[in-house]
């Protein structure tokens, strides 16, 4: 058995310690040491950013960084995206406006899309894509991932204001058509 | 079967978009996936794998392996049953179940880079793999061939010395790579052409394409004590998944429980199995549940992919623009065991169109990649690529607008398709009147470099058996069981048929998706059948609670059943009325529970037409191909959720622009796979698309009660051949190859 290190973090708010094995990447810790699974691994080679999380706000992949690095870092997860009793308007946006399908590349997404909103909650169209293009999903053709981002942060930063958070069917369900 | 409703009904629950009930566990990362499964006594399972594409296995010798501190079991294909060549039916195609056992676990050869060759279960994944760096074998490289055209030659390296072409129910008398011819013809095809005013006849090819399904394959296995096995897997099909595993271990398959995990995407290439019946045997080695879950690299170089296709289309007109002939030739590869899916392909290839004759002759092929699987619509992309690239020229040749070409010779209700069966009420036509009125279409485009694409393309919704119950709970909600696996929100889908037949809210129906042991049989998600044919059985389930519960009002009510009717969501006499959630409250006065069930086989596929239109500006100097705007059209016969109909034409059209422009399986010398990870095989980003605008189409489907039909598969069909022609437009130059990659398309634009 390999030798083991010692690692103290804080994990969603929370102070955690855990040991781990020299060549255990943070995303491996999270998912079997600690079972905290909503972090994904896609390809555990830094391609598809499933497995994001924000190491000191920032986004990261986390099958890219090893366990032993997280000492003294503050890691959030997809976990702890969440209130207590509420989910982030990230979330919401994201049900609402049906941007997941399979749902596997959706944790990365939240995750990067915080750390993208937390900075700029009014980005433009482009400036999520160029954000978000680290992150791989095969099932939506992106589009409706895009607009829930961006309905997300109008909603964070109407918050924000303390305006409030009213919204009468999402613009992106406007904009698509149909006919019959 | 139901029939639709005639008359246009206004639906209280169909065409709106609640939230879909699994959601708020999938944006929490609360909802188990295959990998997220963690049980009790829990050990590791890893494949050693082929690193040859074609290679006799002389022996393998895993003692070293197996006495590794920490490894518990170790397994070859020597473990497993002798199969003999059994056709076991899957519902969405059979399959030879020799072959199936020596694609999990390599038999005597290896057939692909990544063919399985033994396995081992440890007490971690990293022991795991150290103890495949133990095991010994010996191989005896054989030379390789990845190419159809090449794998077709008479002196090409032949895969398997047991499989003889199968043409036109006769069987070859030497053995050979290709494994079927098969042929449809209708009319006298000479004399059309004959008679054509004009006949364009062109070559294409396009390179095999991975599904690309985000989460790897992934499956746990417990061989308990008592002989039960328990399989937990992330599966298009828990029952099919169910019924191989349990006929190459050769157990009935009342021992086998499959319970399906949350699934991170399948399109197709998740209905096979892999891991399941290894995880199987190493667990009841071990006595301990074995969990098996991918790398990338073996996802792309041991399962998938599509096809890759060399195929010649001829097509002749008259001048004023009508299809007088077609021919093609199609020639896939079904990689390293028969089965690929040429048949869909000769169906599809012009199943757009009224085509007075036509032939086609389809051959699949063997060659040295992994057997090859399902893709969205499989075999009909390529088709479309080949079939309406020709259109496209032949109405620009006529100088007839590509629309009112299609107009002119759309495939409608009586049209009979060159494999036979005669279309009944389809949405063809509309598709294109809707493209046509369409703000892109309508809106020029402008500026240099730049050019507009539009193509057509078909698809089937297969039937097959789907079956649900449903409990109705005293608060007024109702328990939904059902057994197709979710891979993109049909709980809901199916979910909101039961509410709108109930008359109650989408919210009030709570669905599961449950294991083998808890519903009925149920076949794959796939061929866009689940919210058609599952969306049925929910409906049914609905009729038979109405059913139960207007006897229950009866009771109450002291009247015949006969007197009580139901209507959106009450129950009602002449004079007495009850809402459905006032009489399921009192359900245990009138005798107990009401359980609705239904099981349905809806026979014959119906049918799914999409239009697309992109336009898209190419680099001069460098041959990037940048999208610029996007429309899809589709006919969904009733979108029951839009948002979600929206999103499988959005994810089939980004699907289907990265087969365009630069997914593909690159081959080094040796026929290894030489890019087998996301990085390399470079499928689309958030960055590389546009939005994707969406129309839809509805034209009621005669077969369903709502109208349905499905949606997930007919928006991969029309993107290649919409973006070479978009490519066209822009550069003058007709691409007849896919992917059309910078290097490839910078070659062509140099001639
Ligand atoms: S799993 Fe980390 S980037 Fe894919
Ligand atoms: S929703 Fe399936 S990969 Fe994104």
């Amino acid at each position: 058995m390999a030798k083991k290190t010692h690692v103290a973090t804080t994990i969603n708010g929370e102070p955690m310690e855990f040991l781990c094995e020299a060549r255990q990447s943070l995303l491996e810790v999270l998912r079997d040491n600690l079972a905290m699974t909503g972090s994904k691994e896609g390809c555990n080679n830094g391609n598809c950013g499933a497995c994001t999380v924000l190491l000191d706000g920032q986004p990261v992949d986390s099958c890219l960084v090893l366990a032993v690095e997280a000492e003294g870092a503050e890691i959030t997860t997809v976990e702890g995206i969440a209130d207590d009793s509420r989910l982030h308007p990230i979330q919401q946006c994201f049900l609402e406006e049906a941007a997941l399908q399979c749902g596997v590349c959706t944790p990365g997404f939240i995750v990067t899309a915080k750390a993208l909103l937390d900075r700029n909650p009014t980005p433009s169209e482009h400036e999520i894509r160029f954000q978000l293009a680290g992150n791989l999903c095969r099932c939506t053709g992106y589009d409706k991932i895009i607009r829930a981002v961006q309905d997300a942060g109008k909603r964070m930063a109407a918050e924000a204001r303390g305006a409030s958070t009213t919204t009468n069917g999402s613009p992106a369900r406007q904009q698509q058509k149909q006919a019959t | 079967m139901a029939q639709a409703e005639s008359h246009p009904r206004k639906y209280k629950v169909i065409g709106t978009r609640p939230v879909r009930h699994d959601g708020a566990d999938k944006v929490t990362g609360r909802a188990i996936y295959g990998a997220d499964l963690r049980l009790n006594g829990m050990v590791h399972g890893k494949i050693l794998r082929s690193p040859h594409a074609h290679a006799v296995i002389k022996s393998i010798d895993t003692s070293a392996a197996a006495k590794l501190p920490g490894v518990v079991a170790v397994t070859t294909s020597a473990d497993f049953p002798d199969l003999q060549d059994k056709i076991a039916d899957l519902g969405e195609g059979a399959v030879n179940l020799a072959h199936l056992g020596a694609n999990v676990l390599a038999h005597g050869k290896a057939l692909y880079k990544g063919h399985a060759v033994a396995a081992v279960a440890a007490t971690s994944p990293h022991v795991a793999q150290e103890a495949l760096s133990l095991i010994k074998v010996e191989y005896e490289p054989l030379p390789a061939v990845t190419w159809v055209l090449d794998a077709m030659k008479d002196d090409a390296p032949l895969l398997h010395d047991d499989v003889y072409t199968k043409s036109m129910g006769k069987k070859a008398d030497k053995p050979s790579n290709i494994a079927a011819h098969i042929h449809f013809e209708k009319g006298d095809v000479e004399d059309a052409f004959a008679g054509s005013d004009l006949v364009v006849e062109r070559e294409f090819k396009t390179a095999s394409v991975h599904q690309g399904y985000i989460e790897p394959h992934v499956s746990t296995a417990l061989w308990n004590q008592d002989g039960h096995l328990t399989i937990w897997t992330s599966t298009q099909g828990s029952f099919t998944a169910r019924q191989q595993t349990a006929e190459l271990l050769q157990v009935p398959i009342s021992q086998v429980t499959v319970v399906p995990c949350e699934i991170g995407g399948g399109f197709g290439g998740k209905i096979a199995v892999y891991l399941e019946p290894v995880a199987a045997m190493l667990s009841r080695k071990c006595g301990r549940p074995v969990k098996m879950v991918m790398s990338r690299d073996e996802v792309f170089e041991a399962t998938g992919p599509t096809p890759g296709s060399s195929m010649r289309v001829k097509i002749g007109a008259t001048k004023d623009g009508k299809l007088t002939a077609g021919e093609a030739w199609l020639a896939y590869d079904a990689g390293a065991f028969p089965g690929g899916v040429i048949g869909p392909g000769c169906m599809c290839v012009f199943s757009c169109y009224e085509f007075p004759a036509a032939r086609v002759d389809g051959y699949d092929v063997l060659d040295n990649k992994p057997k090859t699987q399902a893709y969205r619509a499989p075999g009909a992309t390529q088709a479309a690529f080949a079939c309406e690239s020709v259109i496209d020229e032949l109405a620009e040749k006529l100088g007839i607008d590509p629309i009112e070409f299609r107009l002119k010779n759309a495939a409608k209700e009586g049209t009979r398709r060159v494999d036979g069966p005669v279309y009944p009420r389809v949405g063809f036509i509309e598709t294109l009147e809707a493209a046509k009125a369409s703000d892109h279409w309508k809106s020029p485009l402008e500026g240099k470099n730049r050019g507009r694409g539009i193509a057509s393309g078909y698809w089937f919704n297969i039937g097959l058996k789907s079956s649900a119950a449903a409990n109705v709970n005293p608060d007024g909600t109702v328990s939904l069981l059902e057994g197709s696996t979710d891979i993109g929100g049909t709980r809901t889908s199916v979910a909101m048929q039961l509410a709108e037949t109930l008359g109650i809210t989408a919210e009030a129906v709570h669905p599961k998706v449950v294991d083998t042991d808890s519903v009925g049989y149920t076949d794959v998600t796939g061929g866009s059948r689940v919210t058609f044919a599952t969306g049925l059985a929910a409906y049914e389930v609905g009729r038979d609670i109405l059913r139960q519960m207007c006897e229950r009002a009866a009771i109450l009510w002291e009247c015949d059943a006969a007197e009580v009717e139901s209507v959106d969501g009450e129950f009602k006499t002449k004079d007495k009325r009850m809402t459905f959630a006032e009489l399921a409250g009192k359900l245990s006065q009138t005798g107990g529970p009401v359980v609705g069930r239904a099981t349905v086989n809806p026979e014959g596929p119906t049918n799914g037409f999409g239009t697309h239109i992109v336009d898209v500006e190419v680099d001069p100097d460098t041959a990037k191909v940048t999208v610029l705007r996007y429309t899809a059209i589709q006919d969904a016969g009733k979108a029951i959720h839009p948002s979600y109909v929206e999103g499988q034409m959005q994810g089939g059209a980004v699907q289907g622009i990265g087969w365009a422009l630069n997914e593909e399986y690159v081959f080094d010398g040796e026929g290894r796979m030489a890019n087998a990870s996301y990085l390399d095989y470079r499928m689309p980003t958030a960055l590389d698309v546009p939005h994707i605008d969406t129309i839809i189409v509805e034209v009621p489907n005669p077969a369903h009660p709502y109208g349905v039909r499905g949606v997930g598969e007919t928006p991969i069909v029309p993107p290649p051949a919409a973006m070479a022609v978009a490519v066209y437009h822009a550069t003058g130059v007709r691409m007849q190859e896919l992917p059309m990659s910078p290097p490839k398309l910078w070659a062509a634009m140099q001639k």
